[in-house]
């Protein structure tokens, strides 16, 4: 099979404007991966399927990963002047990388027997931009996945014929695998009493001013 | 000014006759959760014209215990014995899917023999996993009882030897990482021969009690139909593509574990309807018993676990990999992301019944509700592993 860096010299050649990095994978297992950029995704996804040397037919694993915000030390070397001297002082800074979701997909061939070629694509951030193109028109296969995915990690797939929770019940509001997510306090009584349910509930059991008179002393 | 009240009567409806009801009407049923023939909690929402089924909506969920948030909760060697609930009556394939994935996430090796049970264990999975789908479709095909009990005698000889060997009959919790928790002495080789040797005696039986049988015919032939270019788009994997025959098994595809050094052949079906689906398992049922008698001859003394594997303090390099092997029902895939931590990062499993559901619905459209349950039992699915 091609290596990863044919493919993304090919995909790029064939779609104008298409943007590939290759993602290094440092553990033994050596699989890296292609991202590829959230605007041109159904066409490379096309052109990796319909491509006569890659035919990568066989989408076979659709996840979602969370990556929190992330903080990275490092030191800079940096031009100060000190009692009316110019020095160079080595001096800590911060860099602030913006969490995002990422979705991965593993594709393999089934008439050419190989694989796996990896893609992930990435969300701007966590919140509201959270969104990316669905793949499945180009692979059925996701269609199951994709819901899955937004069902518990709250990616929205645009273009997907039926994004709906699949794993939660349809009022469940949070993404239980986020890794910011806060289980519940109370798992038997869930969804907790909350807003007017809870103001009933005070109301119920709030002692009734008859009651507190007949209370012997 | 005055008020007029509108009362029910005074409004007006149509006119309710029979023909009214009968003609073009859509019924909405929800079938299961609590269905026999569901295989577990799962429904369906079911629009009906008469008995014919014009749309079908699977609904999950019920047994969904979020085993990926755990997983990634606990040690890499602590989600190994909660692999044995995804798919229960197969613990011992969930184990070696899981324990290839951090083999190739940390780099390693696995002794001779380990890989030598590895593959017999994973095939006496297999027979025993097909045997009782079978067992359970002729039920829901109406054959109640006989075949089942018939396949669950055979089952339970396979699972007598999982409990010698590992100390429970389903949740085996038998792979490590590098190898396997307890070696396997001559009386068992010897025992597991004699079982091998004796399966194809009840493959005959059972073949002649069923697979000619007219009514398993009229209601499997012709229901049920996948095309072989949806198989593949949809995903599809396991003995469910191959009934469309699409020449694809992992097995032979990875040549993980010592498939390579087995004589073995792929069986494979022409018009990937029920009739098919349930052939294929009959068949590879028969493969599986060529692939053991194989690795029963071949197998030879050696240690059964690699020395350098660690037990305490397993922590894998920074990286990512997904392993896969074909399970009974397909294609079972780990995908894992290590931080360097004591517990993944990211824990993933590609669950095969849960995408062989993908279909589901093309599949019964058009068909009575009855052939709905055949159709269900041919996919083979089991909820712990559709719900995770």
């Amino acid at each position: 099979m091609e290596s990863l860096e044919q493919i993304k010299a090919r995909a790029e050649a064939a779609i104008p404007g298409a943007k590939i990095d290759i993602v290094p994978n440092l553990g033994p297992a050596n699989q890296p991966s292609l991202l590829i950029d959230n605007e041109h995704a159904p066409a490379i996804a096309k052109f990796l399927r319909d491509d006569p040397t890659l035919r990568l037919d066989f989408c076979s694993n659709v996840t979602g990963v969370d990556w929190l915000d992330r903080v990275t030390k490092k030191t800079v070397k940096v031009k100060k002047v000190v009692e009316g001297e110019e020095k160079e002082v080595n001096e800590p800074i911060e860099e602030r990388i913006p969490g995002y979701l990422e979705a991965v997909y593993h594709l393999f061939s089934m008439a050419h027997k190989h694989g796996p070629i990896t893609i992930r694509m990435r969300t701007r951030d966590r919140g509201e931009g959270a969104r990316l193109p669905s793949l499945t028109p180009v692979w059925r296969s996701a269609e199951f996945q994709e819901r899955e995915i937004f069902d518990l990690y709250g990616i929205r797939f645009d273009g997907h014929p039926d994004l709906r929770r699949i794993l939660m019940w349809d009022e469940f509001e949070d993404h239980p695998m986020r890794k910011d997510y806060v289980q519940p306090d109370d798992f038997e009584w869930e969804p907790t009493p909350h807003d007017d349910v809870l103001a009933r509930a005070k109301q119920h059991y709030a002692p009734r001013p008859a009651e507190q008179e007949l209370r012997p002393s | 000014m005055s008020a007029t009240v509108q009362t029910l009567e005074a409004m007006e409806r149509p006119p309710v006759t029979m023909s009214s009801r009968l003609e073009g009407e859509l019924l909405e049923v929800s079938m299961g959760p609590q269905h026999p023939s569901t295989h577990g909690v799962f429904r369906m929402n079911v629009t009906l014209d008469g008995e014919i089924v014009r749309k079908l909506k699977p609904v999950f969920g019920y047994l969904h215990r979020n085993h990926e948030q755990i997983g990634e909760q606990t040690t890499y060697l602590g989600s190994m014995p909660y692999t044995d609930r995804l798919d229960y009556f197969c613990s011992m394939s969930n184990n070696w899917a899981y324990a290839l994935s951090v083999e190739k996430l940390a780099g390693i090796e696995v002794p001779e023999r380990a890989e030598y049970l590895r593959v017999i264990l994973a095939e006496l999975t297999r027979l025993q996993n097909h045997a009782s789908l079978l067992g359970f479709l002729l039920s829901d095909m109406g054959a109640w009882g006989t075949p089942l009990m018939y396949a669950f005698r055979e089952r339970e000889k396979i699972l007598d030897l999982f409990e010698s060997l590992a100390g429970s009959r389903m949740m085996c919790d038998y792979m490590r990482f590098g190898g396997c928790r307890v070696d396997a002495d001559d009386n068992w080789l010897a025992g597991a021969r004699k079982i091998v040797d004796r399966f194809p005696k009840f493959l005959d039986e059972f073949e002649e009690l069923i697979l000619g049988n007219e009514i398993v015919i009229a209601r499997t032939q012709n229901v049920g139909k996948l095309s072989a270019d949806l198989a593949i788009s949809a995903g599809i994997t396991g003995p469910m593509l191959r009934a469309c025959g699409v020449n694809y098994d992992v097995r032979k595809v990875d040549g993980y574990g010592f498939y390579p050094r087995f004589k073995f052949r792929i069986p494979l079906g022409e018009h990937g309807d029920t009739y098919d689906r349930l052939m294929m398992r009959a068949l590879e049922m028969r493969e599986s018993v060529e692939i053991l008698k194989q690795a029963l001859a071949q197998i030879q003394p050696g240690a059964i676990v690699n020395p350098k594997a660690k037990i305490r303090a397993f922590r894998p390099p920074v990286g990512e990999a997904y392993g896969r092997i074909e399970a009974p029902k397909g294609e079972l895939g780990f995908y894992l992301i290590s931080d360097g931590g004591p517990n993944p990062y990211r824990y993933r499993v590609r669950p095969p019944s849960f995408i062989n559901l993908t279909v589901l619905e093309d599949l019964c459209l058009g068909h009575t509700v009855a052939d709905v349950m055949v159709i269900l039992g041919s996919v083979d699915i089991v909820m712990g592993e559709v719900d995770r």
